[in-house]
């Protein structure tokens, strides 16, 4: 075996954690800002990919379930889905999909819109999700930006699991829209600086 | 017999370091979080990275002296 297990290796408990939870009180899925705010700001400030190489627990659950429990066909993901366009692509549809989700949030600040408590799986199926909530605070709008960030948070799972099943384990870290930008920040951050 | 040593087609390299994890060697950084890099020095060719890596990116080759 190789060297020994680090803490940041057990980061896979909270990515479960925070999935369960969801299934109880929704509003706990604000706590997956820090899956948002803590790759950006590493590869912002470090100018490196610390998060998806160490720790993000995220994959750690793919090549947990994928590799050590096997579930996976371990073969390789087709070309297109590594190729620049589809990775870029999705990049794009993530955060033009998220950026909806703020406006619908926004919505329900404002009071124009009320609270949808569903879950939307794949931006698509709509999940009634009602018995995680257990009223909010400050604004209807504090429930809603949850039950969004957390379809978000679970349809990226299920997209995770499903190249997992059909690929390598960590498939989904070739088309991750967190890994793509943080690597394409890495590439701005460090242009002006010689490869060591 | 000839040494083999992984290589990182750099190019299509997502950086996301699962080949880190899997070397027994530890011969695998990503400076500047832009791709995997590979010491030779330490690398013993075992395979382990070429088949852990999500993108399919590494490959064995026997390296000519
Ligand atoms: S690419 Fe995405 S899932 Fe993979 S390690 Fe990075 S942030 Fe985590
Ligand atoms: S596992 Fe593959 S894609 Fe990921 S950093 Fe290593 S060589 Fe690059
Ligand atoms: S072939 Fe083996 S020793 Fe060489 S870099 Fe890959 S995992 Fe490490």
């Amino acid at each position: 075996m190789r060297q020994k297990k680090k803490w940041y290796d057990f980061l896979w408990i909270f990515s479960l954690t925070y999935l369960i939870l969801g299934f109880f009180n929704i509003l706990f899925a604000w706590l997956g800002l820090l899956c948002f705010f803590i790759p950006l700001i590493i590869a912002i400030v470090g100018r490196n990919k610390a998060y998806c190489n160490k720790y993000c627990g995220r994959s750690q659950l793919f090549s947990l379930v994928g590799g050590r429990f096997e579930l996976s066909r371990k073969k390789d993901v087709p070309k297109w889905m590594k190729s620049k366009y589809f990775r870029y692509g999705f990049l794009i549809f993530f955060f033009a999909m998220f950026f909806l989700m703020l406006w619908n949030t926004y919505l329900v600040f404002a009071g124009v819109k009320n609270l949808g408590m569903a879950v939307t799986l794949l931006w698509t199926f709509k999940l009634p999700w009602h018995w995680a909530y257990h009223g909010t605070l400050f604004s209807d709008g504090v429930a809603q930006f949850a039950f969004g960030f957390y379809s978000v948070m679970l349809t990226s799972t299920v997209l995770g699991f499903i190249t997992m099943i059909l690929f390598k384990p960590r498939s989904w870290c070739v088309y991750c829209p967190m890994g793509t930008m943080t690597q394409l920040i890495c590439k701005a951050r460090n242009a002006a600086r010689p490869q060591n | 017999m000839a040494k083999r040593k992984a290589i990182v087609n750099v190019r299509d390299c997502v950086a996301c370091g699962c080949c880190i994890k899997v070397c027994p060697r530890d011969a695998i950084t990503v400076p500047q979080g832009i791709h995997a890099k590979i010491d030779e020095e330490l690398c013993i060719g075992c395979g382990k990275c070429a088949k852990e890596c999500p993108a399919s990116v590494i490959t064995l080759e026997v390296l000519k002296q």
